[in-house]
């Protein structure tokens, strides 16, 4: 179901409730909050339009869903921007206080839509006045009507957990963790949710009310975690398994800032966060801290990471370990801030000047996140190298259920500084382990002092070298350690049998809608396998093979053709594209539509 | 245990020093080599960090630990190090271009946030490594390789820009009067929070003599002032002149002529930067221009205590972090 209303009316609070409260019930859940850039963009106007889509249901599932069964809304530009959304028959619910003339008019629509037959014929439409209704039960509480309207949300909220057979008492728990130092406030959100409920069971609008039943997990103790509280958290996690602080140098940009905000509760863990002065300052403190021994990391979306490309190819050069978090936006420039795109990828490979390889890897899911961030961690420190993880918006804001690892299962990282040999032989700071790592020997080590920089290294002295020979061995080193990892990472697995008609090639957060889709179409009979790919630099070293034993391989991507470019060039594999650039997720049905055209006609089941 | 002693050569590093023959910087290089030693740090407690430039190839050169890093940036990398390493000792090695220019946004946010590090930023008014092109501090009207016809940039002074930015150390010195240049790197280095000092470096080859007034013995007493703290600013060969304040305005008095009570007394102390402002105004050929500390204040938190005192508060009253106790926080439920 979708929530939609205007910037201001609470929707993304009612759809995060709502998502918790249906998690708690046990069900598998799926996320994708939509909203516009703007903070209030001009009331009641299309433009500001915030939505909100859960679906939650008793089978595993791994999208917010295609199609919607219930869309509520809380005026006209709401209904307009969302209805085509709705499957026919779904049920519609309208704030009928929210459509006013006045509301027509922000809304640029002529007549008032609810009263179209259209509407009326193609769906289960329930009126509810929602203002009047919260006013007269919020009027004990002594509020001013504003405060008041404020309310509505908890009443539609109440009335929807009606619908669905929900439980109360987890947004109760959360009215009073959030509101417990206003109590009008807390006692008024109660009866708004309470009116709305009861409304729900009293009104004979909707006859019945829906039962989802608990979904079949692995076992274990699970919560709702968003994409970037798990990365954030996935970042604790790995300082505290390789036993260091954290620094986290950053710039406020979205899609990535709750990443900080997230963060910045932990400096009980050893962290340090640092708001810097702009997305280069942010680079080069990271690299400063690394370089200090301690955990460093970065994070920002395409445009901040353009802006970190100088730096990054230092880090580089450096050998220091680092992570840097894109999460991916809109692009080009400043593009669609708010909304989600794949297109960063090439950048990670390759914006940076001269030859600077350095490894990629990408979660799928907003609960991958918290692995990623480990993995992204424990690859730096094997090799010394800035790794890129790439994050998207659709699966930073989005959230599902995560079953919480338990401590003795994640992996140890273990991390070690040299100590002077006292040999009498000069210390080499770029002398290789078997990793082709680089000793990481920190300031304040005696005997170890040695000088970094972005000139030329000479190979193991470290010594500034123009020597052309040396320049050739160095680049070759740099791009061998990277090329190298993929000796370390699992192989790719497939979802389905390893060879057929057609292998879907996906990454990043595009995992749920292709999977999906695969699914179905497996289940249709046709001869399709998925592959999702979570290491990008360097990808896994059975994927060529994989590649070539299909009759043919589509990579949907939320880009113009980025990863199809690199796989074509790296395996020699015809690969077809499909891609969308519309700041959306795919849906389900389209990348269906997409298999459907490729491969035979089904063969029977 | 006592420390070893060290001597100026153990602070060499085994790379060749390549400036120019004749170049200021080696008088500068010279001269911390001088007064490292003679602060009890060891060597390997010592970080410098450079930009890009003549001047950024410093680090190299000394047998601590360095970073020479890219144009502008040493101190966002100094801040980075410096937050989670206070232990460590921090130079910024920087130039007039690199921290004036390309570097000007990170200059300012790291004199605000009073990071406890060293900046010196060598001030030659050209740009040395890219062969001669002018820079933020190239006098109005002067002729470089890009402006031919004569520069219309308006020059700024490191000086004014770090009072302005809340700078708590802010001082200058010259290549060539190697004496003073030791002990205000000495100071800047004994101050608690971001110390700048500004060095007056001549590049013989792109712009030499620039600074002549300054740095030659013979015209320096009449050029320049030294500032001492408490004391009256005099200058002049036989310290005939000196500085006195009137109204909003500084204005060159002879000291015959006026009452030394009269007379403008150095407050390096002083919270209210009014007046250093103004001393940080004084150029020549109008006014004789000041070297020495300018300020120094004391009792300013630094970002790197703070940074650290806000994660020690944090394990103080919520306890050292969990993640067992993180990740089941908050609404949790179980299956199978």
């Amino acid at each position: 179901m979708r929530l939609a209303g205007d910037s201001g009316d609470g929707m993304q609070l009612l759809g995060t409730q709502l998502t918790n409260t249906s998690a708690l019930a046990g069900n598998d859940v799926a996320t994708f909050p939509d909203f516009p850039a703007e903070i209030r963009a001009p009331r009641g106007t299309r433009a500001g339009v915030s939505g909100f889509q859960v679906q939650f249901a008793k089978e595993e599932i791994f999208t917010p869903g295609d199609t919607l069964d219930a869309l509520v809304v809380m005026n006209p530009a709401a209904l307009v921007t969302n209805i085509q959304d709705l499957r026919k028959g779904g049920i519609l619910i309208a704030n009928e206080d929210g459509f006013t003339d006045k509301d027509f008019k922000l809304a640029k629509v002529d007549a008032n839509p609810l009263e179209a037959t259209v509407i009326n014929d193609s769906y289960r439409l329930i009126k509810v006045p929602m203002t009047q209704l919260t006013r007269t039960a919020v009027s004990e509480h002594g509020l001013s009507p504003k405060i008041a309207d404020r309310c509505k949300n908890f009443f539609a909220m109440g009335l929807v957990y009606w619908l669905f057979g929900r439980s109360l008492d987890p947004t109760l728990r959360f009215i009073d963790n959030k509101f417990g130092k206003k109590p009008d406030v807390a006692s008024a959100n109660v009866a708004a949710l309470r009116a709305g409920w009861a409304f729900g069971e009293t009104t004979e609008a909707f006859g019945e009310s829906y039962q989802v039943e608990a979904a079949e997990l692995t076992p274990g103790t699970y919560r709702n975690i968003m994409g970037n509280q798990a990365l954030a958290w996935g970042l604790v996690a790995a300082s505290k398994l390789s036993k260091k602080d954290l620094f986290y140098g950053t710039y406020p940009i979205t899609p990535a800032s709750d990443i900080l905000h997230e963060l910045t509760k932990h400096k009980n863990f050893g962290v340090r966060t640092f708001q810097a002065e702009d997305e280069i300052s942010a680079m080069c403190a990271t690299i400063g801290a690394a370089f200090g021994g301690t955990m460093a990391v970065t994070a920002s979306s395409g445009p901040g990471i353009a802006l970190k490309a100088e730096a990054m190819g230092l880090g580089m050069m450096l050998e220091l370990p680092m992570v840097v978090v894109n999460v991916q936006r809109g692009g080009p420039s400043t593009g669609l801030p708010t909304k989600t795109e794949q297109s960063d990828l090439l950048q990670a490979m390759f914006g940076r000047n001269g030859e600077s390889p350095i490894p990629v890897i990408a979660p799928r899911s907003p609960a991958d996140c918290f692995d990623m961030a480990i993995e992204a961690w424990r690859i730096a420190t094997e090799c010394m190298v800035p790794v890129m993880l790439l994050s998207d918006g659709y699966i930073a804001n989005g959230s599902e259920p995560w079953k919480i690892p338990t401590l003795d299962s994640l992996p140890q990282i273990e991390i070690q500084h040299p100590v002077d040999s006292n040999d009498g032989e000069p210390f080499l700071p770029y002398l290789r382990d078997e990793n082709m790592g680089r000793p990481w020997a920190i300031p304040g080590t005696e005997g170890l002092m040695h000088r970094v920089g972005g000139l030329e290294k000479e190979h193991q002295t470290g010594n500034v070298s123009y020597d052309p020979a040396n320049h050739q061995l160095m680049t070759e080193t740099r791009a061998a350690k990277v090329a190298k990892i993929a000796d370390r990472i699992p192989e790719q697995e497939v979802y389905g049998e390893t060879s057929g008609d057609l292998l879907v090639v996906s990454w990043g957060g595009t995992y749920g809608a292709c999977l999906t889709a695969v699914r179905r179409c497996q289940e249709a009979g046709h001869r399709v396998s998925h592959a999702h790919l979570r290491y990008l630099n360097p990808m896994p070293r059975n994927l060529g093979d994989l590649l070539k034993s299909f009759d043919r391989v589509l990579v949907p991507e939320l880009n113009m053709g980025q990863l199809r470019m690199l796989l074509r060039s790296a395996y020699l594999v015809d690969c077809i594209g499909y891609n969308k650039v519309q700041g959306k997720p795919f849906a389900v049905s389209e990348l269906i539509e997409q298999i459907e055209a490729l491969v035979p006609a089904a063969v029977a089941v | 245990m006592s420390l070893p002693v060290l001597k100026a050569a153990d602070f060499a590093s085994d790379q060749d020093v390549r400036w120019c023959p004749g170049c200021g910087d080696y008088s500068i290089l010279a001269q911390m080599k001088k007064v490292l030693p003679e602060l009890g740090v060891p060597r390997e407690k010592i970080v410098f960090i450079s930009g890009i430039g003549c001047s950024s190839r410093f680090p190299y050169y000394m047998n601590t630990y360095g970073m020479h890093s890219i144009h502008g940036r040493a101190p966002t990398f100094a801040t980075g190090l410096k937050s989670t390493r206070p232990d460590l000792m921090v130079w910024v090695i920087t130039g007039d271009g690199d921290a004036l220019s390309i570097g000007g946004n990170h200059f300012i946010h790291v004199l605000r946030r009073n990071l406890d590090i060293n900046i010196v930023l060598f001030n030659n008014r050209i740009y040395g490594l890219t062969k001669g092109q002018y820079s933020p501090t190239s006098t109005e009207g002067q002729v470089t390789k890009s402006t031919p016809m004569g520069s219309i940039d308006h020059p700024l002074s490191p000086l004014s820009v770090a009072l302005a930015a809340e700078a708590t150390f802010v001082a200058r010195s010259l290549d060539a009067h190697v004496k003073h240049l030791g002990e205000v790197l000495k100071r800047a280095s004994q101050h608690k929070g971001t110390s700048l000092v500004e060095v007056y470096q001549n590049c013989n080859v792109f712009n030499d003599g620039a600074m002549a007034y300054a740095q030659e013995k013979k015209q320096r007493a009449d050029n320049v002032v030294e500032l001492e703290h408490g004391k009256p600013l005099v200058f002049g060969k036989d310290n005939e002149k000196a500085i006195r304040l009137v109204g909003t305005h500084l204005e060159i008095v002879n000291r015959n002529d006026v009452p030394d009570d009269d007379l403008l007394i150095h407050d390096e102390k002083d919270p209210n930067p009014s007046i250093q402002m103004m001393l940080a105004r004084m150029r020549y050929p109008e006014m004789p221009e000041p070297i020495g500390i300018l300020r120094d204040v004391d009792n300013v938190s630094t970002y790197d205590e703070q940074i650290n005192a806000q994660v020690d508060l944090a394990k103080q009253t919520r306890g050292e972090g969990d993640l067992e106790k993180l990740f089941h926080a908050g609404d949790t439920w179980v299956v199978g």
